[in-house]
């Protein structure tokens, strides 16, 4: 009996750390794709991401140098990504692929040197009192600091994006640029800043991986999670506490397959590896038929450059 | 009167590729008025009007407000000067409540949005102004009329002092064109300044004060109301005479064309919108379906036609029963559709007027061409023939069809879906938003083809339009055919009933 509790325990604990990129992931790609620009380049953010946080860390032995460093690195790739989609008017798509590859060869390039060394870590903070709480403790808050900054983030996000000014500017952005801009919102101005910012937040994602979840870096060690953030951004429906739920949810299958693996069942290893791959196909076939698309309301604009003269 | 115009324009010229949109336009804006801006679908109007409101940015030209010069770089800077525009397509944004949409963009609300306090605020003005709105309703759930009620809010809320109102009763019905013109009336009186774009006589004779004429992108005139009439307006807009009500060729119907039978259909919304619906047509007549909009109008010939999956009925042309969702074999089988929506049914908008004039080739195989090898030059001939004798105002064969007016988009639909002389013809709304030069010509196009033995399916809104060209009337009520009368305007009262939902028999 106490073998299953603990195997239960350990496996929602687990959840938690395993959804904790995939949800920096799509916070930050949230912001970015309700300003109406769509990213695609998830993959490339996390990875470049992950390097920057890792080579920071072991540069200075700051943790808070190596998640600056890495959202440095994000907020880049975010320009980047706003130049070409919002300048200069390319397809966001394709953008959006280019800045996958872009990022995946430069993190391979970056950490070359840096495979099998070893940097500073976020170590798990206990919170006090709230961690002697039976089993919710031990699932929520025996964490390390960046679990509880996603913690904080869902909430204030969600009141930023539904209940202020500037997240109904952003919005606003989104849904229809030519009102945006009719009421004196500079479109340009509101794009750029929120795929930069959501840039940097989809890389501290990355940073997780490489300085809490694995502690090393590895090439390519994201592994298709920014393909599964991108799903999972549907899935979200573009809301900040859906996104949490999403999160969780592809957490809980990736560690309830490796949980699986350590005791023993007799499963094959390369299915469980597989689960969350399927759970995407079967996310992006559930969230594309005709209806649905109509029902979640995704930003009108999402995908659509936007240009002041040649609205028809 | 010494008082300085509250705004004023010099000798603006603005020029797009290939046509000068505005020449050398001067105008100007008193207090409390309401200054009609009269011309044809191309005359420059709108041009202008982005330019004062500072989408466009002028080549030459210089804008005054109270005697100081300003520039205008963009809309938020019009708005800072108190110049706020209303335009042909809304700018709401669908998902948002309107108190969202109100106070969208305003610096001083502070960083959390005040719901309560705004809505109430709306509320108050929407009433001091007769314009009552709800705050909280969605956007996408309300009329047209009210859409255009938020956007004054708008401006209101911001404190414009000058209103520029682009074709605003374009999309309305008669009484919400009465709410319109008690608001605008209520402006002026408050000391706001109204500028009413418009193609509408009457309208513009009814609700303005002084009226400038535009043509060609030059003024042709400006003239205080009390000295002018209908004909005098028409002269200076059109450069001639204009006679709208011509007699209609008789012709004796011939062989039934066109036969539908118990069709049902059903909208986006996967309700029915046509309910086993009958009717029939013979060559060389129009028949005229009047209704409410949104009665089953775009669904029914979007059935016919083939682009809608009907769910039971048949359509039969010329004694053959034609395949559900075949659009190849109608058009093969002669048959002409002019939608409602140009841009986006009718033509390519990036194509250029040659690509979209043969667009249906490869089944009229009207030129003849070889799969492998297309024969441009053979079409811009062609295209070029059409357009001289469908009078399109281009710059070239290969400009792109998005840079035409309303009125010569249209006409390049007629020239695409007439000049293979169908011998069936479905009109959704062919002159809506066209001004009346254009509006001339397709009438008598339309009439043309009646005479040739065409026959003709005409959805309009307008009853003076069915009036007008049809031979027989039916009236559409939910998808249903509730009567026919005879064209003729002593029938509007039982046309009414009928269009209200009551059957033929029915009414007393």
């Amino acid at each position: 009996m106490n073998n299953i509790e603990s195997f239960i325990l350990s496996t929602l604990s687990a959840t938690v750390r395993a959804g904790t990129p995939l949800l920096f992931a799509v916070l930050g790609t949230i912001f970015t794709e309700r300003s109406g620009v769509m990213n695609l380049g998830l993959e490339g953010f996390m990875l470049i991401g992950a390097i920057g946080g890792f080579v920071a860390s072991y540069q200075t032995s700051s943790l808070l140098a190596a998640i600056l460093v890495a959202m440095l690195a994000g907020a880049i790739l975010g320009l980047v990504h706003a130049f070409f989609t919002v300048t200069l008017r390319v397809n966001q798509i394709v953008s959006g692929l280019a800045i996958t590859m872009l990022g995946t060869g430069l993190s391979g390039l970056w950490g070359k040197d840096y495979i099998g060394v070893i940097a500073r870590r976020f170590e798990p903070i206990k919170i006090p009192v709230l961690s002697e709480i039976p089993y919710v403790g031990q699932i929520l808050f025996s964490h390390d600091l960046l679990v509880y900054i996603s913690f904080i983030m869902v909430p204030l996000m969600w009141v930023f994006i539904y209940k202020t000014r500037p997240g109904l500017t952003l919005r606003a952005v989104g849904e229809s640029p030519d009102t945006a801009d009719a009421k004196g919102i500079n479109v340009f101005a509101v794009r750029y800043f929120y795929t930069i910012l959501g840039g940097s937040i989809t890389a501290i994602g990355g940073a997780y991986l490489s300085l809490a979840y694995n502690s090393m870096w590895i090439e390519n060690m994201t592994a298709g999670r920014g393909w599964i953030a991108i799903a999972l951004v549907l899935f979200a429906t573009w809301d900040p506490a859906k996104a949490l739920i999403g999160a969780y949810l592809f957490g809980g299958i990736t560690a309830l397959g490796l949980r699986l693996q350590a005791v023993g069942a007799h499963i094959s290893p390369d299915f469980l590896k597989m689960l969350p791959y399927l759970l995407t196909i079967a996310v992006l076939f559930f969230t594309s038929t005709d209806t649905l698309k109509r029902k979640v309301g995704a930003p009108a604009s999402l995908g659509v450059p936007y240009s002041r003269e040649e609205r028809t | 009167m010494a008082e300085l115009p509250v705004l004023e324009m010099r000798n603006i010229t603005k020029a797009f590729p290939g046509v000068i949109a505005n020449e050398n336009i001067s105008l100007d804006l008193k207090k409390g008025e309401v200054h009609a801006l009269l011309g044809e679908n191309g005359a420059g109007k709108t041009t202008l009007m982005n330019i004062l409101f500072g989408i466009y940015k002028a080549d030459e030209g210089e804008i005054f407000m109270e005697g100081k010069q300003i520039s205008v770089s963009s809309p938020h800077n019009a708005l800072k000067y108190g110049i706020g525009m209303v335009q042909q397509h809304f700018t709401v944004v669908p998902s948002f409540t309107v108190a969202e949409n109100v106070v969208l963009g305003l610096k001083e609300m502070g960083f959390f949005v005040k719901t309560k306090t705004v809505e109430s605020s709306i509320k108050k003005l929407g009433e001091s102004y007769d314009i009552p709105v709800n705050p909280r309703a969605r956007v996408w759930t309300l009329s047209v009329g009210e859409k255009q009620r938020i956007e004054i809010l708008k401006l209101l809320y911001t404190g414009a002092k000058v209103i520029i109102l682009d074709e605003p009763t374009a999309v309305l019905t008669p009484q919400e064109t009465e709410v319109l013109f008690k608001a605008i009336r209520k402006l002026v009186s408050e000391g706001s300044s109204v500028i009413f774009i418009s193609h509408k006589l009457d309208e513009v004779l009814e609700i303005s004060d002084r009226v400038t004429v535009l043509r060609g992108g030059k003024v042709i005139g400006t003239e205080v109301r009390s000295s002018i009439d209908r004909r005098s307006l028409v002269r200076m807009m059109v450069g001639r005479d204009v006679l709208l009500d011509f007699d209609k060729p008789k012709t004796e119907p011939g062989r039934t064309v066109l036969q539908v039978e118990n069709l049902t259909v059903k909208n986006d919304k996967n309700l029915e919108a046509v309910r086993s619906l009958s009717l029939s047509i013979k060559s060389g007549e129009i028949l005229g379906i009047a209704g409410v909009a949104g009665n089953g109008q775009r669904e029914l010939a979007e059935a016919i036609y083939g682009l809608r999956k009907p769910v039971q009925g048949k359509v039969v042309l010329n004694d053959k029963t034609l395949r559900h969702t075949d659009v190849a074999q109608r058009i093969k089988g002669g048959v002409a559709f002019i939608p409602q929506d140009r841009r986006a049914l009718a033509t390519c908008p990036s194509l250029s007027i040659t690509e979209n004039m043969f667009m249906k080739n490869a089944h009229t195989n009207n030129i003849p061409q070889s799969p492998f090898n297309v024969n441009i030059r053979a079409m811009q001939k062609a295209t070029e023939e059409l357009i001289s004798s469908y009078s399109i105002s281009t710059a070239s064969t290969k400009t792109p069809a998005r840079f035409l007016s309303g009125g010569n988009l249209q006409k390049l639909v007629l020239a695409r879906e007439l000049s293979t002389k169908p011998c069936l013809i479905i009109a959704e709304h062919p002159t809506r938003g066209l001004d009346i030069g254009a509006m001339e010509f397709v009438y008598r196009t339309l009439l043309a083809h009646k005479e040739r033995g065409a026959a003709v399916l005409l959805l309009a809104g307008e009853l003076y339009e069915i009036f007008r060209l049809s031979d027989r009337v039916a009236v559409i009520y939910e998808g249903e055919i509730m009567g026919y009368t005879p064209p003729d305007p002593k029938f509007t009262e039982e046309i009414g009933f009928m269009m209200a939902g009551s059957k033929q028999g029915e009414i007393a």
